[in-house]
């Protein structure tokens, strides 16, 4: 084989991954879409003064976290058509989004909850003897400093779901890994699946980018 | 009948009785130092007053109005806000907000209780087109906002920090910090202003700049209840002590009364107690 083969073959497999690799990405933002905001719900539920909602809260992210995530796409996935009959079931898509975004809401909660909760009571005190509600506190005065505290934990479990991605290939989700995975039963070619690593450590570089920029942004002041 | 008038003023945490009928009058224009011994309840009195504990019993009223009574136990959080801010706090710990400017800790609550100002206009405006409504409303917005802008400026002034201004907490003196928290409580204009031990977070070298402050706020008249440890600050400064022991007022009255001829054994223990360390 000569080099011009080679190196167009190299070429074509590389876009070729760089399609699942968007597959890839798909699940990734929407995980976020989803569980950046419903994380801060479970917060303030684990964190609520009705007993019966707080139970609730922590029993969800204690049984969310406390099982495998391969084995809650597996159930989301087979679940229902399971109970409800065959092709009443979710598509692998929508199984994949809701687990996701599940599982990841259940985490976030918990960084979000050790912000809030890290927040010293002066600053809601002074916030009170200021007049301001209770609502206005929250968003003008801790939201900005609970931000600054969690953005290292919140960037180590970021950089933690690109990788979890690929678990939902066992429901037949096609991302980066499946794609590289067929060069094996159709060519026997194994280099593509080692290749995959360099799209992950090439996002996850991006993101530590971006993460140590947003420190640095936060940085003009101490707590 | 006093400006300030709190009559049996009591409060339990669980089972631990902190304020066991608390009397106390202030008038206006008059400075309260309020001394005792850490536990005494002065605090938890100052905070009962600022509606950040709820006392259990007990009456408060404020130029005539009730503040507090048995029923405001059950008052809703927006009557306590505005019951609030007819107080002013100033924290042992500063508590400045860490992420902005000095400018902004000043004036971030008057810009945000502008909202409610601005509503409360939009009401009263009848009669009028649209188009002149949002130019009145426009028009109202932007004084409004200039005159917290002047009033901030004003205050920095008072506090010598006027160079500070874009300065975020974290850079300033624990005594600059509290200066800056006396800024902010004064930018809402509240009738009596409240020091929790103004100067106990400070190194020793620092605490003269902010009795200094406290000093000029009581020759502009303000009406101010200082709990402190400063027994020389608060002869030279109060019109009134009341010193505080196991959840009652033990004696109150002139500095010179007080702290220079104690009729309790309380008082005159715990004045011991304090010029030995000072002592030291």
């Amino acid at each position: 084989m000569n080099y011009l083969l080679l190196s167009s073959q190299f070429l074509t497999i590389s876009l070729d991954l760089l399609v699942g690799f968007v597959e890839t990405l798909k699940i990734f933002f929407v995980t976020l879409l989803i569980s950046l905001p419903l994380g801060l719900l479970i917060a303030f539920g684990s964190m609520s003064k009705l007993k019966p909602l707080k139970w609730f809260c922590n029993t969800f992210v204690w049984i969310i976290r406390g099982t495998p995530l391969m084995l809650q796409l597996i159930i989301v996935y087979y679940g229902p058509g399971l109970i409800f009959g065959v092709g009443k079931g979710l598509s692998a898509y929508l199984s994949t989004f809701i687990t996701f975004g599940i599982n990841y809401a259940c985490y976030f909660s918990e960084i979000y909850r050790g912000g809030i909760e890290s927040i010293s009571k002066g600053q809601y005190e002074a916030g009170k003897v200021l007049g301001l509600t209770k609502g206005q506190i929250f968003f003008k005065v801790i939201l900005m400093q609970v931000v600054k505290r969690i953005i290292p934990p919140m960037s180590n479990e970021i950089i933690t779901l690109v990788k979890d991605t690929s678990l939902a290939r066992i429901i037949t989700f096609y991302e980066l890994i499946f794609f590289a995975q067929r060069y094996i039963k159709d060519g026997g070619l194994l280099w593509p699946l080692f290749y995959t690593a360099v799209y992950y450590l090439v996002f996850t570089a991006l993101l530590t980018l971006l993460f140590r920029f947003i420190e640095k942004k936060l940085s003009y002041y101490k707590v | 009948m006093a400006y300030l008038d709190i009559k049996n003023f009591t409060k339990s945490f669980d089972k631990t009785e902190v304020l066991k009928g608390i009397d106390l009058s202030v008038e206006k224009g008059e400075v309260v130092s309020i001394i005792g011994s850490s536990g005494s309840g002065k605090t938890t009195l100052l905070r009962c007053i600022n509606f950040l504990e709820m006392a259990d019993g007990g009456e408060m009223l404020l130029d005539g109005e009730v503040l507090f009574n048995e029923q405001t136990k059950n008052e809703k959080d927006e009557v306590l806000r505005k019951k609030r801010l007819n107080f002013g706090l100033v924290f042992q710990s500063f508590n400045l907000f860490p992420q902005y400017s000095v400018y902004k800790n000043i004036t971030l609550a008057p810009t945000v209780l502008l909202k409610d100002k601005i509503k409360k206009y939009k009401k009263s405006l009848n009669g009028i087109s649209f188009k002149e409504k949002r130019e009145k409303v426009k028009l109202f917005k932007e004084t409004e906002l200039k005159l917290i802008d002047e009033k901030c400026l004003a205050l920095l002034e008072t506090i010598g920090l006027t160079e500070k201004k874009d300065a975020y907490p974290c850079e300033l003196s624990g005594g600059q910090c509290q200066r800056v928290a006396i800024a902010r409580a004064l930018a809402l204009e509240p009738k009596i202003l409240c020091f929790d031990e103004p100067t106990s977070a400070l190194d020793p070298e620092l605490t003269g700049e902010v009795l200094k402050v406290i000093k000029e706020l009581k020759n502009k008249d303000r009406t101010m209840i200082i709990v402190t440890h400063e027994m020389g600050f608060a002869k030279n400064v109060s019109d009134k002590i009341v010193f505080m022991a196991d959840g009652v007022i033990e004696e109150i009255g002139s500095p010179k009364k007080v702290l220079e001829n104690p009729k309790s054994e309380k008082l005159k223990h715990f004045l011991q107690s304090v010029t030995n360390k000072d002592g030291e």
